[in-house]
């Protein structure tokens, strides 16, 4: 599991080491993945900036950490918990108040399935 | 001296002896907001004086603070900065916000700030930048840039912001106030408007190093309500704040003075040491290898929670459709969500994450060998509105002195130390061990009381 996983990790790193320019294409998909709608002026506009960002970050390839622990956040608290206790929390009336659509005391949302 | 322009302890004081009424503090900021802020543009909105019912008994008696976009506060416009939640009005307080209303302060306005604070001169902000009052055709940082110019300015006492890889430090640096980004988990998160959930720190922006410690004593404190608060006790920050800074170890790390920083940076901190070797401390060089990695592992793993957070916009319970989010927002959101995505997590975001641990481990080295460090807190003075905001990265690279503290989490404050050739404010940077903000003041304290830049004021 272990050299399947490393095989992967170098293969991506292979990846990476090439100049990074993001293909229109490419920006289409990340922006579909992240739900934003794009207009074509945006995707031309964003393309060539992004790819500079990704390219600039690759110095991080520099560093070897064959070894070292990933630090996702620095405080080192595992599994905060609160007591099973009920307390006041917002009202509906509260919660409701900045949607831009409501019905019954409901949030109204698209469809979920639409167009399947 | 106008009443606007007190610091917070001599407002507290003045209030405390009945010199003047919160009402006649509240109302003589007021007034230098309508003076002045067409020019600085510090202030999204403003509120008529509300008596706080608590300011009676209260510690801070009914001081006017400036609240920055990002943070909720009650029932009151909290935008964000962003065009998106234009018409949101939380139905809760940030705890940082609760805590100093239930001290006594009153909310003078919300502050402008890039927008969802993804930014380092406010250009990002939804509603146009704010202005530097040093030179008003000059950015004044960011992204707390409202609330750094309505302290320099003197519209309010304090304003609160949020740091995130420099966004309190930089600005205060480039407005010549005291700006410290506390200890990860030192102050709650609660009602933050999230944007990098492992790197955001709430705090103020003042006048004084006293001011902060004030300040820092009513914020800081374990919350329920966030689960990556820390349950390390809140020490008395005043207690030794005027100690001085005999036998106080000081590092200058080498890899924060290179070519990247101004000379005239470089030396007004390096002036600075001299101050604090003549009160006794010791300054020595040290060394933090990794240093120049702190930025990209910034770079991938802030947009990588920014485009986690931002998925909460979704025009449902609050907030308007995502094609209204500004440009920047976008495009971290992006860079994320690539650098989150299939095939390229290893390599980045993974990455990022172990080179995260050696910059902590630098930290750790260093602070073995002294207590704290002096830096510059940014490599040059306030730039011109419009010079960076065309090139993402260039932007990016503005924050390069201020975001290793915070990929480590431990403490930094910036405090003014000089003035360029163009009469811009410089700001010297002091980092700490976590949870050691007592030490910071201290440093910071011993500075002013031997200096006087803090004392100088913009002409408006």
């Amino acid at each position: 599991m272990r050299t399947w996983r490393r095989i992967c990790v170098g293969a991506t790193l292979v990846v990476a080491r090439c100049v990074v320019m993001l293909t229109l294409e490419e920006v289409k998909k990340i922006a579909r993945l992240a739900n934003l709608n794009l207009s074509e002026e945006e995707i031309d506009l964003y393309a060539p900036q992004l790819s500079e960002v990704l390219e600039y970050v690759k110095v991080l390839n520099e560093p070897d950490t064959p070894d070292v622990l990933p630090t996702y956040q620095v405080t080192g608290l595992e599994n905060v918990f609160r007591g099973d206790i009920v307390a006041p929390s917002l009202s509906q009336f509260e919660a409701l108040r900045n949607a831009s659509q409501t019905e019954r005391g409901y949030f109204v949302t698209g469809r979920v399935n639409a167009g399947i | 001296m106008k009443l606007n322009e007190l610091t917070l302890r001599q407002s507290i004081n003045g209030l405390k002896k009945g010199d003047f009424t919160s009402k006649e503090l509240f109302e003589a900021c007021l007034s230098r907001t309508k003076e002045v802020d067409l020019k600085v543009r510090a202030f999204l909105t403003t509120e008529e004086y509300e008596e706080n019912t608590k300011s009676g008994e209260s510690i801070l008696g009914g001081v006017p603070m400036g609240v920055k976009a990002v943070l909720s506060t009650y029932d009151k416009p909290s935008s964000g900065s962003s065009r998106i939640l234009d018409k949101y009005q939380p139905p809760f307080s940030a705890t940082v916000v609760k805590k100093l209303t239930e001290a006594g302060a009153v909310v003078l306005g919300s502050t402008n700030a890039d927008a969802f604070a993804f930014g380092a001169s406010t250009e990002n902000s939804g509603f146009g930048p704010s202005r530097n009052p040093w030179d008003t055709s000059r950015v004044p940082g960011g992204s707390s840039g409202g609330s750094a110019a309505a302290v320099a300015a003197d519209e309010c006492v304090f304003a609160v912001g949020t740091d995130t890889g420099g966004s309190i430090r930089q600005p205060a640096s480039f407005c010549n106030v005291v700006g410290l980004k506390n200890t990860y988990g030192r102050c709650s998160r609660n009602g933050l408007m999230a944007m990098g959930s492992s790197f955001d720190t709430p705090g103020v922006l003042t006048k004084t190093a006293e001011d902060t410690a004030l300040l820092l004593q009513i914020m800081a404190g374990q919350d329920p309500l966030d689960a990556t608060s820390s349950p390390e006790p809140v020490p008395d920050y005043l207690r030794n704040l005027k100690a001085g800074v005999r036998g106080l170890r000081i590092g200058l790390p080498k890899e924060y003075f290179d070519e990247g920083v101004s000379k005239e940076v470089a030396d007004a901190v390096k002036k600075a040491s001299e101050v604090l070797l003549a009160q006794g401390a010791v300054v020595t060089e040290v060394s933090l290898p990794h240093t120049k990695y702190a930025l990209a592992v910034y770079y991938v793993m802030v947009p990588s929670e920014i485009s986690a957070n931002m998925s909460r916009y979704t025009d449902i319970r609050f907030g308007g459709p995502r094609d209204i989010f500004e440009s920047e927002v976008k495009r971290r959101i992006m860079i994320g969500t690539y650098a989150l995505s299939a095939g390229y997590y290893d390599a980045y975001y993974l990455k990022a994450a172990k080179v995260r641990t050696l910059v902590i481990n630098d930290f750790k080295t260093a602070f073995n060998q002294v207590d704290v460090l002096l830096t510059p807190t940014t490599p040059t003075t306030a730039f011109k509105i419009g010079e960076k905001v065309k090139d993402p990265l260039q932007m990016y690279l503005a924050d390069v002195l201020t975001v290793p503290a915070s990929v480590a989490g431990v403490p930094a404050i910036s405090v003014p130390c000089g003035f360029d050739s163009a009469g811009l404010p410089i700001g010297l940077q002091l980092i700490g061990p976590h949870f050691r903000e007592d030490l910071l003041l201290q440093a910071a304290y011993a500075y002013e009381q031997a200096t006087e830049w803090h004392l100088r004021k913009p002409v408006l």
